[in-house]
């Protein structure tokens, strides 16, 4: 008896798998289809409204940013994506590199900041997120902290950080050292912090949690993930942020952003979707909902938030940003990776 | 008294045996196609002094989990089939248990339950003032998460083998005065080595390409090189150089394990039917083993699971999305049963091969199956996105090409099961049914494929239960909303809602179960 019940089940697999497999494929009238590195929970509703607004249908595959950019680098041409969200602008940067996005028109470009966008008009920002020092309140005062992030390679911070050196945030930070200070000082401030032995993590909120849980002091993360934190936890959340002043690297202010495939079809409805991205809706729910700063529709951050206007930020073209394999180079030097 | 002509595959075997090994081997052609490009960078970044002493600290690792695993599957799959241990049959369930666990997610449950401030550090601050534990984190955390869930690979192969032993050559040598000891030493492990072997490969080289533990533990492996080469630079020569070192490790650890393959026989020849052994009576001796078997089900399942319970009760207060968790098992039970069945279909040539026809050819081919097993599944992933989008269009991100990832990176799992079961049938049987004139299709259907089908399910079962866990190559060749438990658990995890990944965690435990019970019944003594 259990063969014939194995047979039934074998038979049953298999027809289920035929039916989905024999799917219909239609390229150009389909949906408009997405790859995200940002997450279901993030997007999946603006997606929603989207749709509803539009009539349009959205496909998104959810994915880690940067496989996703693997991804897309591998499937060149033949690419189902037609546009890609991303995390970071390194991301965008590379697949900019390759040649793989398409120039996008001056409106959809001059609705943000010329900060924060590519110089090349291939891509543009849908939010800003800012780099900080977090720190734990009961373990550090404000007034031992540093005003450069630079000061953190003293030895009275040996055992103290925490940090992320392949998380995709921090890398742009190396890079803009690099560019503010030069290969040497970025070199210098890297082995200095390898020297005070820092608790390597794989991303921010690990870090943000073991700051909270007192087994770090500091740790470099964005600001984002302690203003959700103090959001739920209330006031007596024990992490704070630190925004090195005087154009210090360790304020960048970095952003997720969109860019359109040149191999998609569906130009004008990627136009459409990256244009919606930026209504006064779609901001608010990035304020709101994330903790990152908006970047169009004149929609005002979280009022817990130190505003973007008052964070004294590097002077940088974040298109320069894109230069990793640099970076990467010399956080492998420096023994950080 | 074989013929040479009784000892030449068949033809279709062969064909066959080749027709599984090419897809099953196109990481290999990627792997060189990328290094190619650039071959100057792709040897720079081989010759970097961190790419050796990433090696030596992954290859460290993976030595320190195998023994481990063998030192706690070697015990206890004897207790369980050997012996009057108490309530043998329930323990032989619960030591199988921790196979459903996905790495990545025993490793994040070891660090919420052991890790600093976690849950039983709290438990032990209040009454007993504990500060501290020691640390989870680094090489003793990523040797013991991974030793606990890898173990079960060691234990099936071994108590599949021990369960079908002769006991005669025991009884012989024991009638010759030799203790009991020197009995198992000189006469059982020797006929276990080569299931310790296929056991222990499958432990080094899984623990080779993990990549979800080591970077929840904190331990820098060469796989995080690799993801960091793609997820840093996006530096796809430099992860692909480094693949390709892995490959050849690979080489090395399979290598190793050949040797354990010595040349005799497993099957019976003598006539009549295998006899069940007497089982050794534990006596006195029955409290440690029942201590072992407590400890080893405590820190493998007990803790795990009671973690994803706690978590599940307060995600249901939440009102979870039960609609979304229902289907992703659904996605989850159809890919990986796919999976399974397809994969013990491409297994049986090859399984076939080496098990019967051993050649350099059988030996080539069922090595190379092992590629996309060693690799980690991001560079399988990419493999198949290159390919699918250049050669096989229509199919890139459907459903048949996510069941083809499958089979690449979990072949070795279903053709070391077949190969063993093979190895225990006689092939005087296949031989005597060969010279009354059968041609030897309808030996392989009449005489080898019944004996050997206990061989066939436990593969099958195998690669449904590492199938339904896979995580980096469903994200990125699933069809678009087809979602698995697996993504459902990385959805919640990836934002940091722990809790709300914990039912997933559990239905996916849950739906192992069946196979599980499969792999668990069979040669059940």
């Amino acid at each position: 008896m259990p063969r014939k019940a194995a047979l039934l089940f074998v038979t049953a697999l298999c027809s289920l798998g035929l039916a989905s497999c024999g799917g219909s494929d239609d390229s150009s009238s389909g949906p408009l289809t997405v790859y995200s590195g940002r997450s279901e929970e993030l997007i999946g509703p603006l997606v929603s409204r989207y749709e509803a607004s539009s009539g349009n249908d959205v496909e998104v595959r959810y994915g880690d940013t940067s496989e996703l950019a693997s991804t897309i680098l591998e499937e060149g041409d033949n690419s189902p994506a037609d546009l890609f969200f991303s995390q970071d602008a390194g991301a965008l940067g590379a697949l900019e590199k390759e040649g793989l996005l398409t120039e996008l028109p001056a409106d959809l470009v001059d609705d943000v900041d010329r900060r924060y966008r590519s110089r090349a008009g291939r891509w543009v920002p849908t939010s800003a997120r800012a780099r900080v020092v977090a720190y734990n309140r009961d373990r550090v005062k404000r007034s031992e902290l540093p005003r450069s992030i630079l000061g953190f390679t003293d030895e009275r911070w040996k055992g103290r950080i925490g940090w992320a050196p392949t998380n995709g945030s921090f890398q742009a930070f190396v890079t803009a050292l690099r560019l503010l200070r030069g290969e040497g000082g970025a070199r210098d401030w890297l082995e200095g912090i390898v020297a005070n032995d820092p608790e390597v993590f794989d991303d921010n909120e690990p870090i943000r949690d073991a700051l909270a849980k007192g087994e770090l002091d500091v740790g470099f993360i964005n600001h984002y993930y302690v203003a959700q934190a103090r959001a739920e936890e209330g006031a007596d959340y024990p992490v704070e942020v630190y925004f090195p002043p005087g154009g210090d690297p360790g304020s960048l202010v970095n952003v997720a952003g969109i860019g359109i495939l040149e191999s998609s079809d569906k130009q004008e409805e990627a136009e459409r979707f990256t244009q919606f991205m930026h209504s006064r809706e779609a901001q608010e729910h990035f304020a709101r909902d994330v903790k990152e700063y908006p970047v169009a529709a004149g929609v005002a951050a979280d009022r817990r938030l130190v505003p973007l206007e008052r964070i004294q930020q590097p002077s940088l073209d974040l298109s320069n940003l894109d230069d990793l394999r640099g970076t990467l180079t010399l956080i492998r030097e420096s023994g950080a990776l | 008294m074989t013929t040479a002509a009784l000892r030449r595959p068949p033809r279709g075997l062969v064909v066959g045996a080749v027709a599984v090994a090419i897809p099953v081997a196109l990481p290999l052609a990627y792997l060189a196609y990328v290094v190619a490009q650039d071959a100057s960078l792709a040897w720079d970044t081989i010759w970097r002094d961190q790419t050796l002493r990433l090696l030596l600290r992954s290859s460290a690792l993976a030595a320190a989990v195998t023994l481990g695993a063998v030192a706690v599957a070697l015990p206890l799959s004897w207790l369980v089939t050997r012996t009057d241990l108490p309530g043998r049959r329930v323990w032989t369930v619960l030591v199988t248990l921790p196979l459903v666990i996905p790495s990545y997610i025993g490793a994040y449950l070891m660090v919420s339950a052991l890790g600093p401030h976690g849950l039983v550090q709290d438990l032990l601050a209040e009454p007993f003032g504990v500060q501290r534990l020691p640390s989870i984190y680094g090489f003793f955390g990523a040797w013991l998460v991974l030793t606990l869930f890898t173990y079960p690979l060691v234990l099936l192969t071994v108590r599949a083998t021990l369960a079908r032993l002769d006991p005669q050559l025991e009884e012989a040598a024991r009638g010759m005065g030799r203790s009991g000891w020197s009995t198992y030493r000189t006469v059982v492990l020797p006929q276990l080595m080569p299931a310790i072997g296929a056991g222990g490969l499958l432990v080094a080289l899984y623990v080779l390409s993990d990549f979800g533990a080591v970077s929840i533990l904190r331990f820098d492996s060469f796989t995080r090189a690799i993801y960091a080469s793609y997820r840093a630079s996006f530096d796809r020569i430099g992860a692909a150089s480094l693949a390709a070192l892995l490959v050849a490790l690979m080489f090395v650890v399979l290598w190793l394990e050949g040797r354990t393959r010595r040349r005799f026989a497993y099957y019976r020849t003598a006539p009549g039917a295998a006899r069940r052994p007497q089982p050794v009576r534990l006596g006195r001796w029955r409290w440690p083993a029942l201590a072992f078997c407590a400890t080893v089900t405590l820190l493998a399942l007990v803790v795990p699971v009671s973690v994803l319970v706690y978590w599940s009760l307060q995600s249901v207060a939440g009102d979870p999305n039960w609609s979304e968790i229902s289907s992703a098992a659904v996605d989850s039970v159809t890919a990986a049963g796919l999976a399974a069945v397809i994969g013990a279909v491409c297994a049986m040539p090859v399984a076939m091969l080496a098990a019967r026809y051993p050649s350099r050819l059988a030996a080539v081919i069922e090595r190379v199956t092992f590629t996309g097993y060693a690799l980690p599944h991001i560079v399988v992933a990419l493999t198949l996105v290159f390919f699918g989008t250049r050669v096989a269009l229509p199919l890139y991100q459907t459903l048949a090409m996510l069941v083809f990832a499958f089979v690449v990176l979990l072949l070795p799992l279903a053709v070391g099961a077949m190969r063993a079961s093979l190895l225990q049938v006689s092939p005087r049987l296949e031989e005597a049914a060969r010279s009354v004139g059968r041609g030897p299709l309808a030996v392989l259907r009449t005489i080898t494929a019944p004996l050997a089908a206990g061989g066939v399910a436990a593969g099958a079962a195998l690669v449904f239960l590492t199938a339904v866990k896979e995580l980096p190559a469903t994200l990125v060749l699933a069809p678009i909303g087809f979602e698995t438990l697996s993504t459902e658990i990385w959805t919640a995890t990836s934002v940091g809602f722990y809790e709300r990944g914990a039912i997933p965690s559990l239905v996916l435990l849950l739906i192992s179960a069946p196979p599980l019970y499969l792999l668990t019944t069979r040669h059940q003594p």
